[in-house]
């Protein structure tokens, strides 16, 4: 079902395909990286992708700019970070020094706020679909499920500060990967020796 | 120039603090600049932030944004760098451990279990999106937004098809139930 993977994007396929992932980013980045590096380029499996992003919120910092800085690293080192992140940012910074001159003149305009508001309800769809796509995809364990659950849970509904979930899931997801793998292992091993 | 080295200094501590995406550091943004320093006054500071939601590229751009408004070109400058560089150095360093120890079986088990965790936080992400969008209301405009959102998660979830038809369709719907 996987087909191979292709080989390493050049340093000019890097920089193009962050910068169409900064510009076309409309409504959450992470939604259009994960399209672009796993659907369309190839260059990421599902499951190094949300490792990635994973890693990615728990640093310090915009956990978009983390993935791309890892992203860029793995294929190109400190080049590959730089342009990366170079990339994304940099024409978006652009049109949106064009956008607040243009909000400042047009801004009021009632079809701007209606314009928005679609847009804003489209793109939050996006988000969740986005969610509901890589979960299905990475079959997670009954453990790994439990975490996503409150993770969504604490964050959404409870409305828990990030660091403090982190902090509280971050060790419980790690122990329910452990077992996973540790599973699969003695299962791979035939099962010499049920554990006590 | 004072206020050059002010927000690349507020910018580089908030960036440092606030754990997770452009929404994590909002609270913190909004102490800063509107509450401690006086930069920016409330109706500013959440026109600029709708704005850099609705423009294209990372949500964290809205910190470029307050730092063009509040200082220019050299403000733009100064907030961009200090939201980026800090963090940057950190993932970089970050990313080339776990590129030499790949394979580890602890390391594994900690990027496999960051996994659900980070699924979570999108979902949430997207849920507060929504929320947001409709106003938290269920009847008129807010019944309207919630369908667009519906249709748009399906859209994403059980299709291939680039999320910026639904987008596109979402902000004309917009306008036409507008005029």
């Amino acid at each position: 079902m996987e087909s191979p993977p292709p080989p390493r994007p050049s340093k000019t396929a890097l920089f193009l395909t962050y910068g169409k992932i900064g510009l076309v980013g409309f409504g959450g980045i992470n939604a259009w990286a994960r399209r672009t590096l796993v659907e369309e380029r190839r260059w990421l499996t599902e499951q190094e992708y949300a490792e990635t992003l994973g890693l990615g919120q728990v640093l310090p910092g915009p956990n978009a700019l983390n993935a791309a800085i890892m992203v860029g690293e793995r294929f190109h080192g400190m080049a590959g970070s730089l342009i990366a992140a170079g990339a994304m940012f940099g024409g978006p910074l652009v049109v949106l020094a064009g956008l607040a001159t243009l909000y400042d003149h047009y801004g009021s305009l009632p079809a701007v706020d209606s314009l928005l508001g679609g847009t804003a309800a489209a793109a939050a769809g996006m988000v969740v679909g986005t969610a509901a796509k890589m979960a299905q995809r990475l079959k997670p364990t009954l453990g790994l499920w439990a975490v996503g659950l409150t993770s969504l849970t604490l964050s959404g509904f409870f409305r828990v500060p990030l660091p403090l979930v982190l902090l509280l899931l971050g060790p419980l997801g790690i122990l329910a990967a452990w077992w996973a793998g540790r599973a699969r292992e003695q299962i791979a091993a035939g099962r010499e020796r049920p554990e006590a | 120039m004072a206020v050059f080295w002010g927000l690349l200094s507020v910018f580089s501590v908030i960036s440092l603090l606030a754990i997770g995406g452009a929404n994590a550091m909002l609270p913190e943004m909004h102490r800063q600049l509107v509450e401690l320093r006086g930069w920016l006054d409330d109706a500013t500071f959440s026109q600029l932030y709708a704005l850099a939601q609705a423009a294209p590229g990372p949500n964290i751009l809205v910190a470029s944004l307050m730092g063009y408004w509040i200082g220019g070109g050299a403000g733009l400058v100064a907030a961009t760098l200090g939201m980026l560089v800090p963090a940057a150095a950190i993932a970089w360093v970050v990313g080339g451990v776990t590129q030499r120890l790949a394979g580890h079986p602890w390391l594994k088990a900690v990027q496999a279990g960051l996994v659900p965790v980070a699924i979570g936080l999108i979902l949430a992400a997207g849920l507060t999106m929504a929320a947001a969008s409709s106003g938290g209301r269920f009847d008129g405009p807010g019944i309207v937004w919630l369908a667009v959102t519906l249709v748009s998660t399906l859209f994403v979830w059980r299709t291939d098809f680039s999320p910026l038809w639904v987008l596109a369709g979402g902000g004309v719907l917009g306008l036409i139930l507008a005029s």
